[in-house]
């Protein structure tokens, strides 16, 4: 009898997206717990009480924490398709190192980009951003997934690139800092990503992820201010 | 795995905590390599084609394929070296998760208030700075009394030890430094005793750096700090 799984989440946050599509790319049964991140659960911080965020995994009574820890749980508990590749470590190294700066430097310095008010602070943090696009464009070396055929660890931790477009939009962006001419791969890729089979599954709509961060945009603009450290 | 033919190289700098937990995770794996020691304000040609990306130490480079990042570099250690010397990381999914989630809470919530204590000057802002760094301090406490072990994750030095390891010697300088207490034995018993056992460990005691060299160097950056607020 294999133990229950839940997510506690929040829809349209791309930390959360990074575990649901973990759980769909295995193939395992888990129901959504939705979180009112203004309000939340004893569950969730009775589980997560370091951090108190989302995502958190519930494997039985196990908490696992984390989103990208929770990519790798998931592979290593569940059977199905290996999100790292097996038996390979300079290639799980290599995934591993290029996911964690798709994350730092590539998602995050957009994020700092868009929330940063006009100006040489702004134009620094988009020409840091292009160039960081651009050697993870390189990686894609023509390939459908950073994976290779199969969609892997780092088309995962690459997915919050998905949310950029939303997000230029709402943020009143006139030209994207990730446009088809100068990064033909990582937008093929990221038609590729958003229309995979379990993927799509799990993906917010342009209204969900608008209606996520339309209620919290005075925050971010705080909080792009406070990662300037 | 054969390990018959294999070459590893480390370039590291003789004060990185960073370079001294690959040098740790190698120690327990029992691998012989060869240091290679970089002078950071005149990097090596061979540094820079190893680590384009962020022109770093510490780089692991076996058989001449780079590896960068520490916690990238010790899961490959780990990784490669599997069923030799010591466990770096548990076998168990749920244990392995748990070791990834506290080696990640140094860097991410423990480092920062500890170097924004030691890097400002006396006053307000440095006291807060010391109480955010003992809260976390708790956090940490708690989780290795809980736990009950010599080390975090059992009874020999892994992933979470090597994350947190360099503070062991660190924060005792500091302290000296500033003339401030952090982590005081009546407060934090359990971190207190884990940290003279760590540097006490077989794969770190015959692996630390030259401490004097250390003080005056960590005495040089504060006064920067201080002179430069």
């Amino acid at each position: 009898m294999s133990e229950p799984v839940k997510l506690l989440g929040s829809f349209g946050s791309p930390f959360t997206h990074h575990a649901e599509a973990a759980l769909r790319l295995k193939g395992v049964a888990y129901e959504f717990i939705q979180e009112d991140l203004g309000n939340k659960s004893e569950l969730l911080l009775r589980h997560n009480p370091v951090h108190k965020k989302v995502p958190l995994l519930l494997h039985g009574d196990r908490a696992v924490a984390e989103s990208l820890v929770i990519v790798e749980y998931v592979d290593e508990a569940f059977e199905g398709p290996p999100l790292l590749p097996l038996g390979d470590p300079l290639a799980r190294a290599a995934a591993r190192f290029w996911a964690q700066f798709a994350v730092d430097r590539c998602s995050r310095t957009l994020f700092k980009a868009l929330w940063t008010p006009d100006g040489e602070a702004r134009r620094g943090l988009v020409a840091e951003a292009k160039d960081n696009l651009a050697l993870l464009e390189a990686r894609l070396e023509g390939r459908r997934f950073f994976g290779g055929d199969e969609i892997g660890y780092l088309d995962v931790a690459a997915s919050g690139l998905a949310w950029l477009a939303v997000l230029e939009e709402l943020a009143g962006v006139g030209r994207s800092m990730m446009g088809e001419e100068e990064f033909p791969a990582l937008c093929r890729w990221h038609g590729e990503y958003t229309s995979h089979e379990a993927v799509k599954a799990c993906l917010p709509s342009r209204e969900q992820i608008m209606a996520f961060y339309a209620g919290i945009k005075e925050r971010l603009a705080l909080l792009a201010k406070s990662m300037q450290k | 795995m054969d390990h018959q033919q294999e070459k590893v190289q480390l370039f590291g700098m003789w004060a990185s905590p960073y370079v001294y937990k690959v040098k740790w995770a190698l120690s327990i794996k029992g691998v012989e390599y060869e240091y290679v020691e970089e002078d950071l304000w005149n990097k090596s040609r061979q540094l820079l084609k190893h680590n384009p990306v962020h022109k770093k130490v510490p780089v692991l480079v076996y058989n001449g394929k780079p590896v960068a990042e520490s916690d990238v570099i010790v899961q490959f250690i780990d990784d490669v070296w599997k069923g030799h010397g010591g466990r770096i990381l548990p076998e168990e999914p749920h244990e392995r998760a748990m070791a990834r989630f506290w080696a990640r809470f140094v860097p991410d919530k423990l480092s920062p208030p500890i170097w924004k204590w030691f890097t400002t000057a006396g006053g307000e802002e440095q006291d807060a700075a010391h109480d955010a760094a003992m809260e976390q301090l708790r956090v940490l406490e708690e989780e290795l009394a809980h736990g009950g072990n010599e080390f975090f994750a059992g009874d020999s030095v892994g992933l979470v030890d090597l994350s947190l390891g360099a503070l062991a010697y660190v924060i005792p300088m500091y302290e000296e430094i500033i003339g401030e207490r952090l982590v005081i034995e009546e407060r934090f018993p359990s971190l207190y005793a884990w940290m003279g056992r760590f540097l006490a460990a077989p794969p770190v005691k015959d692996h630390l750096p030259p401490m004097e060299e250390l003080k005056l160097r960590f005495r040089a950056i504060r006064e920067y700090f201080v002179k430069n607020a």
